[in-house]
């Protein structure tokens, strides 16, 4: 698994790449911490090269999707989620937690 | 029946995951069903990994994972801490943000997942039974 950070005006890209699981998923969510420690509560999560995810991951989101909502301060949207990941997030009740979007560049403009 | 036998570490969950899908794929499952397989045996192996093998040294468990008839039936065997799945909290899918629990998402998944979840506890340790009928 790989993070790879874009900086953008209004907010910041996590380009998540490879799968995410109990043994990866400690460094997803360094990354996203990374990000809100900086003061970056505005995140894309680039889903494009994400080949699977599993509960850990889907903690990560929802722990990072708390944090940057607090105070209204920011928001986590999702993009390009592949369709087995997004089936699963389907059925763990997690679709309504997040706005999607089908383009990560999408996204970034939804800021 | 192809038995093999893992470290209690999460470093295994990929082997784990190809050992699963290779079995689904040549038992003719369509790769929505593997990617479900996958996904269950993780969130099992997981939940062994965490749990049940939790501050015990060396731990392992065996794992199976066989095609009969019209079914693949995996199976997890531990010899680590019993639980009760009973006791385990339903995670509220349609909590809010703020209110929603994230503890017992692994179990939750792998009932939606896989057509039958059967956990036994024997004196020599925990079975953990999954069935995924094809399509």
């Amino acid at each position: 698994m790989e993070v790879t950070i874009k900086e953008f005006k209004h907010c910041n890209m996590v380009s998540v790449t490879g799968r995410v699981d109990s043994a990866t998923a400690p460094q997803f969510t360094q990354a996203l911490d990374d990000q809100m420690d900086k003061g970056v509560f505005k995140l894309v999560v680039d889903m494009s090269a994400l080949e699977y995810m599993s509960s850990a991951g889907f903690r990560a989101l929802l722990a990072a999707q708390r944090n940057c909502k607090r105070y209204n301060r920011g928001e986590v949207f999702l993009a390009k989620v592949p369709d087995r990941i997004r089936e699963a997030l389907e059925l763990a009740g997690f679709t309504e937690l997040f706005k999607t979007f089908a383009d990560p560049l999408e996204a970034v403009g939804n800021f | 029946m192809t038995a093999l036998t893992f470290p209690a570490k999460f470093d295994y969950l990929d082997e784990i995951r190809d050992f699963v899908g290779d079995q689904a794929r040549a038992s003719g499952f369509n790769e929505r069903d593997i990617y479900s397989i996958q996904l269950a045996a993780d969130e099992a192996a997981t939940n062994i990994i965490e749990h049940a093998c939790d501050g015990i040294p060396e731990a392992s468990f065996e794992l199976t994972c066989d095609f009969k008839k019209d079914r693949l039936v995996i199976t997890f065997f531990d010899h680590g801490k019993s639980f009760d799945p009973s006791k385990v909290a339903q995670p509220d899918i349609k909590a809010d943000l703020s209110d929603r629990k994230i503890g017992g998402l692994g179990i939750f998944l792998m009932r939606k997942l896989m057509d039958e979840v059967r956990y036994e506890i024997t004196p020599s340790g925990n079975l953990l039974t999954l069935v995924k009928r094809k399509g």
